[in-house]
């Protein structure tokens, strides 16, 4: 074996108490980061689940500006055939044909602007989960029905209930006055007080009528299986489409951009603290290390004396911190990871998050995943500020002087 | 030819307010092959001595010369490379590396200096057999008698087969049996390798296995003779 290899791995076990104690708190530091990265990014898997979840879904295809400006004539032709297309694509779960359109909702006594939205009633619910809230009598069926979902606040606003009829009036695709009558067969209490007060449902075929929209639509939603393969899956749609240069494939970072930003801020808080955690187990670590320099102070004058090179000598030094931080990283990847894997069987849940959940229609649990990500992040960057923080008292033997060294007690 | 050179070496130390002299404008020729002993009351200045002579301390003034290389300019580094692989040294506390068998700490050495595993070994194992350690070399410094730690440190400093041993006090915490038996290996590597020895000392018996013998006194050179080596019979 290597000198210095020999020489760090005896010196660490002979001081084995302060040794452990050093790399506990390395190994207990890494585990707390893998479950809390874990949890930490289950968190935002869910938060961007339910918020693409709700309307946006992962992608859309969309005729080119439309995003921008939302004009009715921004039109997607054969919108149910282009989700029938998309649907197929591999990588995606689910995609559904949409329109929209802006309406005056009206009752017998009241008007009130709102968001009309045509929608494929039997595609819709894989989509989004709009149709899962719907609190009193039922979603839409039949594409061509003249029947429509609302929020719960236009229902209180317009004094409607279920079986009552609401008008609607817009501009259609061509300009001119688009006007329905639809029977209210659901209402939806969301929670979300816009949703509730300003979004209707009525089949696409209806809507597509109504606003003489012929075969077409604004948009095809659609989910992914897997939210890491939202790039690809756009990607490859994007080469499929590439022959309608009016069409364009919308992420959903580009659909929503506040989403990954929040979670971006939300990063940096979190790192925050980490770091705090990481910066704590550095200085044990130097306080280690630099106490186990000074003992041996005369030792490494004999070793110098001896004719080591000092370089060698500072090289010792950060062998053994290696030697404790490979071995904190291991263990505290290994029981980080299984305290991650119990809580990806059995779930996680903090006193009052079942409740604050379920007003949200947020599931009650976190199941954090054991990902490379989460098992490493962490404790790779406890690895390395364990090693800087052993430079310093490596660099202090550079400095040494065999004669001074030898004569210290 | 000449195995180290001194001229003019001064060195003074600090302590506290104090000014202690070290050496004091020390001028001395040690050729290769002598066996040199250097006495004198403690706090005479044999180890700074020792010390300049081997690199470990750059004197304040004056040139050191060790085979032929000026070493008072070197830096720490080339001091160190030049220690490895020229001097052995038996230091006056005899300094082993506790986390390291009586066999490592003799092979260490020649294990900084690149020296094939079997070979060191075997080196290693015939030198502490030299110095009657044979059977404890799996020993801890800390399992070994003052004496036997002595021994140790000596066959670490003759192991390696350097052309130049200085021994700070080689004797000390050794019974006359044991030093006798030292001193024989010395002068046996002296006469049959060439290798050239100075070797400070309080204790009579060493003086008399030396060819030239160098006293001082409050850091200077007071007396520097040859003499008929008259090993005592123990
Ligand atoms: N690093 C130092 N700091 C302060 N004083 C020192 C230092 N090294 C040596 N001295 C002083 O220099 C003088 C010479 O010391 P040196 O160790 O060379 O003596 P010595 O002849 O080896 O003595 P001994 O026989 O006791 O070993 C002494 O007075 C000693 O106290
Ligand atoms: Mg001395």
């Amino acid at each position: 074996m290597n000198i210095s290899a020999r020489l760090a791995w005896r010196n660490l076990w002979r001081h084995s108490r302060r040794t452990w104690l050093t790399v506990g708190a390395m190994v207990f530091c890494n585990a707390l980061l893998v479950f809390l990265i874990a949890v930490q990014l289950d968190s935002y898997r869910m938060m961007i689940d339910n918020t693409l979840g709700a309307f946006t879904g992962h992608l859309q295809v969309q005729r080119a500006g439309y995003h921008e400006d939302q004009r009715m004539q921004q039109t997607v032709p054969a919108v149910a055939a282009l989700a029938d297309k998309v649907r197929r694509q591999p990588g995606v779960s689910a995609a559904a044909g949409r329109a929209m359109a802006y309406a005056l909702a009206s009752s017998e006594q009241r008007s009130f602007g709102i968001l009309v939205t045509g929608v494929q009633p039997d595609a819709e619910p894989s989509v989004s989960t709009y149709p899962g809230l719907v609190s009193a009598g039922r979603y839409l069926d039949g594409s061509e029905a003249a029947e429509i979902v609302i929020g719960a606040v236009l229902a209180r606003n317009l004094k409607l209930g279920l079986g009552d009829e609401l008008t609607f009036l817009g501009s259609g695709r061509d300009g001119g006055i688009a006007a329905g009558v639809a029977t209210v067969v659901g209402i939806v209490d969301s929670g979300i007080a816009e949703v509730d007060r300003g979004v209707a449902q009525i089949p696409l075929g209806y809507f597509q009528q109504t606003f003489f929209m012929g075969d077409s639509g604004h948009s095809v939603v659609a989910r992914v299986d897997e939210l890491d393969h939202t790039d690809a899956v756009v990607a490859s749609l994007r080469r499929q489409l590439a022959a309608d240069s009016e069409l364009v494939v919308l992420d959903w970072d580009t659909l929503q951009p506040g989403l990954r930003e929040a979670i971006q801020t939300d990063m940096i808080s979190a790192w925050f603290m980490y770091a705090v955690l990481i910066v704590l187990v550095a200085l044990s670590v130097l306080n280690t290390q630099l106490m186990s320099v000074l003992e041996r102070t005369r030792e490494f004058g004999v070793m110098l004396a001896l004719g080591m090179r000092p370089g060698r000598l500072g090289r010792l030094v950060m062998l053994e911190t290696l030697l404790m931080a490979t071995l904190g990283l291991a263990l505290g990847a290994l029981v980080g990871a299984a305290v991650v894997y119990y809580f990806s069987v059995f779930g996680f849940s903090y006193p009052g998050m079942a409740e604050a959940a379920a007003k949200f229609n947020l599931p009650p649990r976190l199941y954090p995943q054991v990902s490379a990500l989460a098992v490493f992040w962490g404790p790779v960057t406890v690895f390395a500020g364990a090693l800087l923080a052993s430079l310093y008292p490596a660099l202090k033997l550079l400095r040494m002087e065999p004669v001074a060294a030898m004569r210290a007690v | 030819m000449t195995a180290i050179s001194c001229r003019e070496l001064c060195k003074t130390f600090r302590q506290g307010e104090e000014l202690i002299t070290g050496l004091d404008r020390v001028s001395l020729d040690i050729d290769s092959g002598s066996f040199v002993s250097l006495s004198g009351p403690s706090g005479s200045g044999k180890t700074t001595l020792l010390n300049a002579m081997g690199g470990l301390d750059t004197p304040d003034s004056g040139q050191v010369t060790v085979g032929g290389t000026r070493i008072d300019g070197l830096d720490r580094g080339e001091r160190a490379d030049m220690r490895l692989h020229n001097i052995g040294f038996v230091f006056q506390a005899y300094n082993l590396v506790p986390v390291l068998s009586a066999q490592e700490n003799v092979e260490f050495v020649m294990q900084v200096q690149g020296v094939a595993a079997a070979e060191r070994q075997r080196r290693a194992r015939e030198v502490l057999d030299d110095v009657g350690l044979a059977g404890m070399e799996g020993r801890l410094p800390g399992e070994l008698s003052g004496g036997q730690q002595q021994r140790v440190a000596v066959a670490r400093a003759i192991a390696a087969r350097p052309k130049l041993v200085l021994a700070d006090e080689p004797t000390a915490n050794l019974d006359s049996h044991s030093a006798a038996q030292l001193m024989g290996l010395f002068v046996e590597l002296n006469e049959q390798r060439g290798v050239t020895f100075v070797m400070s000392t309080h204790d009579t018996r060493v003086m008399a296995y030396a060819r030239r013998l160098i006293s001082m006194r409050d850091g200077r050179i007071v007396e520097d003779r040859a003499q008929e080596p008259r090993p005592m019979n123990l």
